[in-house]
């Protein structure tokens, strides 16, 4: 899509000029919009057609591009995914409820915990359970957690694929804040596997809230530096703005969700609309765009980071005492102690680990508001302890599906723009 | 965003589009939702009255309406569930089917919509029997939700039900020669059809740029401006790249 608009923005490394401020540079495209005369005109009209990927380090992961070019422009994309296909949908048909948490780390592996809550909520809703209160804050917590992780690599890697390498080392050193906190409650850092049917692995151990709310003061010193290095950066806004651009109708019509939907000017975010863990308490902002392109990309996301970090505040400050778990036979395990000495936990015991949970015929879809967009487990019980149906709602998958759309018309290093504004974790694409 | 606003005469480019009713009281979290009953999407009278028997029977299950309906009609059930006013089921949320384990109940397809203005949400099924005689066909809604066209594929790829209308029904995310059938059907066994041995002869012998060469290069228009040469040794099935 051509750009017709002046934008005014300061090169970070220009200097300053004679009024002390850094000297802005005018980035006109005007002018830009109607290619020069061909000095070839006999090669006109002939296409080239190329491949990008599967293994590819702007393609971030086991994405294939088949482009038809006309020049450097696209005039047509096959995306072809499914390399990393491995039939999770299929495996948690043979599994307990509990046992298949471990394969939702796998899928959006930058998002696993969400996951991991995700799939805590929508069985929960599918075996009639109310969760505890301190159970609700600390699943917003590690919901918003893995929202920091998720965007923190994100921003990394969309730096790296349009050239800026210096945001990607302070987005991974952050990342790595939070995984020390995530590996402090839950053992692990990548594959966490936090919650259980009815509660979280673990409550959160002695120190750990201290933990966190010295990753919420120095966090924000980050994005400042990061914003001041991306935001008004003549390269960055050359590379972004006016890229990839989805009209709002166009945006909800390919099913779009999460930043890409509300970078193009949709105010819907599953966490306001269709609420869950009592988001509606919570006092943060949704951002929305309106120019639908790869730069309100960035800028959605950048801010879904602070008003993250608005809602972890909020969280340490309501976090309540009490059991993480719900006092419920049917799902939890008795304690040990318990197990070993009165006949009636034993019992318990033993059917909940051989037999697993049953939840009542019926079927459930929770929605959360994943990293990525929208994301749901749709469960279909017959009463059994197995699911009859285990479908994830994949956000980036269909997100993706939209990229022919997208790099229409397109150069082919734009390609690597928008393909990078999508946010695409093929784990969740290929399950 | 708002930063430029001032700079740019031209921005922004589109008015924010709000989800909700104007005045209509903010939603909350669920909770105690009964497992059956509670009251069901005020659609389900509307589809009623609109389209009469097409419309089967409607359950409420832990909150959510799940409402049957006739596959024949479902392209213009959709489509009106889209357009009308009153109804605005703008956004697609999944496609996907069921098979249960009992072998005489039907498999069913399901939509997940979701009216962003009035902040619903309706799961429509259709039922196809297992009778070997109805087709595992239905409609596809591609031409309402664009959102559909890859769902539509998945579903195609795991169950085999064939979506009418698709532009372009092709497995996703297994390859195309992919002989073992369809993985997520009952009778479809967790390891797969074909012995490890067999598996890993066919993995072998698998071209996987046969896509690339055959189907893709014919979809694409590029393939007719290709060299007589190259044509043929590509409709013979030659690797690209060697």
């Amino acid at each position: 899509m051509a750009v017709t608009k002046t934008i005014e923005v300061a090169l970070s490394t220009t200097g300053l000029g004679p009024d002390g401020r850094p000297i802005r540079i005018p980035l006109g495209a005007e002018g830009l919009t109607s290619a020069p005369p061909s000095l070839e005109p006999e090669l006109e009209g002939e296409h080239m057609l190329i491949n990008i990927g599967p293994q590819h380090p702007a393609t971030h992961g086991v994405l294939r591009l088949v482009l038809e070019l006309d020049g450097e422009t696209v005039v047509r994309c096959i995306p072809h995914v499914g390399y990393l296909h491995c039939g999770f949908e299929k495996i948690g048909e043979y599994r307990q409820y509990n046992q298949i948490i471990p394969w939702t780390d796998r899928e959006d592996y930058l998002n696993s915990m969400g996951n991991n809550v995700a799939f805590a909520l929508g069985a929960e809703r599918l075996f009639g359970i109310e969760i505890t209160e301190r159970c609700t804050v600390l699943r917003v917590m590690a919901m918003e957690l893995s929202r920091i992780i998720s965007h923190l690599v994100w921003l990394g890697t969309t730096c790296i694929d349009i050239g800026a390498f210096t945001p990607f080392l302070w987005c991974f050193q952050e990342r790595e804040n939070v995984y020390k906190l995530l590996e402090g409650w839950t053992g692990a850092r990548l594959t966490t596997s936090g919650s259980r049917v009815g509660g979280m692995i673990a409550d959160v151990p002695a120190g750990w809230t201290d933990g966190l709310r010295a990753f919420l003061r120095q966090f924000p010193k980050t994005l400042d530096e990061v914003d001041r290095m991306l935001t008004r950066n003549a390269i960055w806004v050359g590379r972004t703005v006016g890229i990839g651009v989805m009209t709002p109708e166009e945006a909800i019509n390919y099913g779009l969700s999460g930043p890409m939907l509300r970078a193009s000017g949709v105010a819907y975010d599953v966490r306001k609309d269709v609420p869950y863990l009592d988001y509606e308490t919570y006092d943060f902002d949704v951002p929305v765009g309106t120019n639908g392109d790869v730069y309100d990309r960035f800028l959605v996301r950048f801010e879904e980071l602070r008003q993250s970090v608005r809602i972890l505040e909020q969280a340490l400050a309501r976090l309540p005492e009490g059991p993480v778990n719900v006092d419920d036979p049917r799902v939890i395990l008795p304690p040990k102690h318990k197990a070993t000495s009165e006949m009636e936990s034993m019992i318990h015991h033993f059917k909940l680990v051989m037999e697993g949970p049953r939840p009542p015929i019926g079927e459930a879809y929770v929605p959360v508001e994943s990293p990525k967009g929208e994301k749901g487990y749709y469960f279909v019980s017959d009463g059994t302890a197995k699911p009859v149906r285990w479908r994830i709602r994949p956000p980036s998958y269909v997100n993706l599906s939209a990229i022919p759309r997208m790099v229409e018309g397109h150069l082919l290093s734009d390609v690597i723009a928008i393909n990078a504004s999508i946010d695409i974790v093929m784990g969740e694409i290929d399950r | 965003m708002s930063q430029f606003a001032s700079q740019d005469p031209g921005a922004p480019a589109f008015a924010v589009v709000h989800t909700g009713q104007p005045g209509a009281p903010a939603p909350k979290s669920p909770r105690n939702l009964p497992h059956r009953g509670g009251e069901a999407n005020p659609s389900v009278e509307a589809l009623r009255t609109r389209f009469g028997v097409a419309i089967g029977r409607h359950e409420v299950v832990w909150g959510d309406t799940t409402v049957y309906v006739a596959r024949e009609r479902l392209a213009e059930i959709a489509q009106w569930l889209h357009d009308d006013p009153t109804q605005r089921y703008d956004y697609l949320v999944d496609v996907t089917a069921v098979e249960y384990r009992d072998e005489v109940r039907p498999l069913e397809v399901v939509w997940h919509l979701r009216s962003l203005s009035y902040r619903r949400f309706l799961r429509l099924k259709t039922e196809l029997p297992k009778n070997g005689v109805t087709p595992l066909e239905v409609p596809s809604v591609w031409g309402i939700w664009k959102g559909a066209d890859w769902l539509e594929r998945e579903c195609f790829d795991m169950f085999g039900i064939r979506f009418a209308g698709h532009p372009d029904l092709r497995r996703i995310l297994l390859w195309e020669d992919y002989k073992e059938g369809f993985p997520l059907r009952k009778d479809f066994p967790l390891r797969g059809r074909f012995s490890r041995a067999e598996q890993l002869t066919n993995a072998l012998a698998a071209d996987p740029e046969a896509r690339y060469s055959m189907e893709e290069l014919s979809v694409a228009d590029a393939f007719a401006s290709l060299p007589e040469d190259m044509r043929k040794r590509l409709g013979g099935g030659e690797r690209v790249g060697e």
